[in-house]
């Protein structure tokens, strides 16, 4: 008789989803399903609404990582106006979005994934969550802590507020940076380097206890794609969309945004809310890829800025040029979080950064724009449609989890292949599933975050969908 | 007793506790505001001719079983004014309260967040939520202007817009179509507001708009910040005093 496994509310993400393991006759598995069970509609209910509300709209799909859409909606509204903005706007949105970067990775990492890997897989789930670390090892959580405020405090001291800030508009930002604000952001980057350094450290000391887990957490050949600059530097809000295989060489490239769907396309399942993009020059499913920092650091050359690149380089020299397993997302994050450090610093010493002109304005010259940036989780696209009088008619959102669906349903089956066995299921065999997904840190943009105490409900059906087994957990 | 005429022009009347004096012909809302007594108001502004459709204003008066619109109701001799009574709080909560479910006003995103009549004053009443439903009504935005935008979602229909553009500016653009739930503000013959032949462009009606219906068109979430320095003005302005 085949049984179906359902992980009915998948803890530590951001969002709600649920896993479903449908074993056989022989209590193997045969398949494995990641779904996404929120709607949102945001594409829906914009319709109607003046282009330049845009950015204040999209930026409340989520409040982890607002900025990244407040700065694809902005842009794709760039595109609309045909303007270029000033460069010292350019600069100030860059320094937003760097900090944004840093207070999501450390969210991703230090609260939500490291209990898994501190108290390892099988560790007790009662502890093996924030609290637990806290209890454990205070001094990690609280340099978690500590960077995600140094993160959300420079969104606060820039954009007027920590959480949905609207001060990126159409055309730039609206209001300049003030010298008393640079002067408190670069007094907070020497101890965010000097926490990240901990974090790193003990990353270094846990890794290598997990073998079995980079071997079956999504470890899979796939195309990656992500932002880029064209001589091949680490990019996060502009640049080139390269797609790169899995030995790193390129495949494809766009150049200009508006053409994205000549290189993927949107399939639809019936078990997820969430699309499916996909490669199109490979057919669907063939076409899968990841984004994300994993992804960046494979498409990218080098970072660009020197401890990163230093870090990358270990990195490179341990995993090679494209680590397959998706359990390296977790140190792509933390180069990614020094390299975001040092790119706040460089900004902020700019010597146009405190310019007063950091708004172009102009009317729409365009009805159709997109806009393409690089949120924490990947590559984030907005693409809209204006009527003649600036009012939204169409509008068309990419995130960078949908890119990754694919690859997570992938994952999701090859860990509970490898883990999820035998007629007792374990705890630990489920949180292995749900830590493949933590690796793709997705961002189901819900305004639940489970703390590992959500009730993790576990049902085995029969054929006939009839409950053989009920499983809760504390 | 016949009362002479020096005493026929002044009138006194208690608000609050308070013993005041205010000359004939003036309304409470005007001894409130002369003595420092707040009444909220949304339709009601110095200069426009009286429209009494917000009801905030209510106030009690001894010996009346109703309540009554401090801006419609003239002085008399002896009035014993309350202002401000549980009573009066659950009614001006709920009118808000009203005002908020009967269109789309999201606060979080709208260009007048931070700068917002009617936000301010859901906040001094402590309105942290709406226990009506919301009617969700599918309306439009006129963006068809060059420099200015109608946004029907966030129109609470105080008419000042149309009150000051027919009195002070003269252009009387705008009216009120329709009634009661299905009322809404039009320019000329219900004709989209960028192909008004009356308009003059002169934003009077944008910067009287106590909400974020009207505003300046391409401003983003939060930007609109209304200018009303006339406002002192306004009676001078329309010549002919109140």
């Amino acid at each position: 008789m085949t049984r179906t496994i359902t992980i009915e509310g998948v803890t530590r993400i951001e969002g709600h989803a649920r896993i479903t393991i449908q074993l056989d006759e022989q209590d193997q598995v045969r398949d494995a399903q990641f779904h996404v069970t929120q709607f949102r509609g945001f594409e829906k209910f914009v319709e109607g609404r003046p282009m330049t509300e845009m950015p204040g709209i999209m930026a409340r799909i989520c409040g982890i990582c607002p900025v990244s859409h407040l700065l694809a909606a902005a842009k794709a509204c760039d595109d609309i106006l045909a303007v270029r903005i000033p460069s010292p706007a350019v600069k100030l949105r860059r320094i937003l979005h760097m900090a944004q970067l840093v207070q999501s990775h450390a969210l991703s990492f230090f609260h939500l994934s490291s209990p898994d890997l501190i108290f390892g897989m099988d560790g007790d789930p009662t502890t093996r969550n924030l609290f637990g670390l806290i209890r454990r090892q205070p001094e990690f959580a609280c340099d978690g802590i500590m960077l995600r405020k140094f993160g959300q405090d420079i969104i606060g001291l820039l954009g007027g507020k920590k959480i949905h800030p609207a001060w990126v508009v159409p055309g730039g930002v609206s209001a300049p940076l003030a010298p008393e604000h640079r002067e408190a952001m670069l007094r907070m980057v020497p101890e965010a380097y000097q926490r990240l350094g901990r974090g790193l450290e003990y990353f270094h000391e846990v890794e290598d206890r997990y073998p079995a887990e980079v071997d079956a957490f999504a470890n899979f050949p796939t195309l990656f794609a992500g932002l880029v600059q064209p001589d091949g530097l680490l990019e996060h809000y502009d640049g080139v969309w390269r797609f790169v295989d899995e030995r790193a060489r390129p495949v494809a490239e766009l150049n200009d945004p508006r053409r994205y769907g000549e290189l993927i396309g949107e399939a639809v399942e019936n078990f997820s809310y969430l699309k499916f993009p996909y490669f199109k020059a490979r057919g669907y499913p063939r076409g899968i890829y990841r984004v994300g920092p994993l992804a960046r650091l494979v498409v990218g050359q080098r970072c660009g800025t020197p401890r990163a690149d230093q870090e990358l380089g270990v990195f490179r020299t341990k995993l090679g040029r494209a680590p397959q397993s998706s359990f390296h997302y977790h140190w792509a994050r933390l180069i990614e979080i020094l390299y975001g450090i040092e790119m706040i610093a460089r900004l902020l010493e700019d010597p146009e950064i405190l310019e007063p002109h950091v708004r172009a304005r102009a009317r729409p010259n365009r009805l159709e724009g997109v806009g393409i940036a690089e949120a924490p989780r990947g590559t984030l696209i907005h693409h809209y449609r204006i009527d003649e009088h600036a009012r939204m008619v169409w509008a068309n959102l990419i995130i960078a989890t949908g890119h990754n669906n694919l690859a997570m349903n992938q994952g999701v089956k090859q860990a509970a292949e490898r883990f999820v066995r035998g007629k007792k299921i374990q705890e630990g065999m489920l949180n292995r599933v749900e830590a493949v997904i933590r690796c793709f840190d997705p961002c189901l943009s819900c305004s639940t975050h489970a703390l590992g105490q959500m009730p993790l409900r576990v049902e085995l059906l029969g054929t006939q969908g009839e409950v053989l087994d009920v499983s809760q957990r504390p | 007793m016949k009362a002479v005429s020096a005493t026929a022009a002044s009138l006194t009347l208690n608000i609050d506790g308070q013993d005041l004096s205010c000359r004939a012909g003036e309304t409470i809302l005007e001894v409130a505001r002369e003595n420092g007594i707040a009444i909220p108001t949304l339709c009601w502004l110095e200069g426009l001719s009286l429209w009494g459709g917000c009801r905030l204003c209510l106030v009690e008066i001894a010996g009346s079983p109703k309540l009554h619109a401090a801006c419609a109701t003239v002085c008399t001799e002896g009035l014993h004014v309350t202002t401000n009574s549980p009573r009066l709080t659950h009614y001006r909560r709920m009118i808000v309260e009203m005002l908020l479910s009967e269109r789309n006003h999201v606060c979080s995103v709208c260009v007048s967040n931070g700068h917002c009549e009617l936000q301010s004053l859901a906040q001094k009443l402590g309105v942290d939520h709406v226990s009506l439903p919301y009617r969700f009504p599918k309306l439009t935005v006129d963006n068809s202007h060059d420099l200015f935008r109608m946004d029907h979602n966030r129109c609470i229909l105080c008419t000042r817009c149309v009150r000051v553009c027919a009195e002070v500016e003269g252009a009387h653009t705008k009216d009120v179509k329709g009634r009661g739930i299905l009322a809404a503000i039009i320019q000329d013959l219900d004709q989209p507001w960028g192909d008004s032949k009356t308009c003059t462009n002169c934003g009077k009606c944008v910067n009287i708009c106590p909400t974020g219906a009207l505003t300046h068109r391409g401003t983003a979430v939060g930007e609109m910040v209304k200018k009303q320095e006339f406002l002192p003005y306004l009676t001078l302005m329309r010549g002919c005093g109140k």
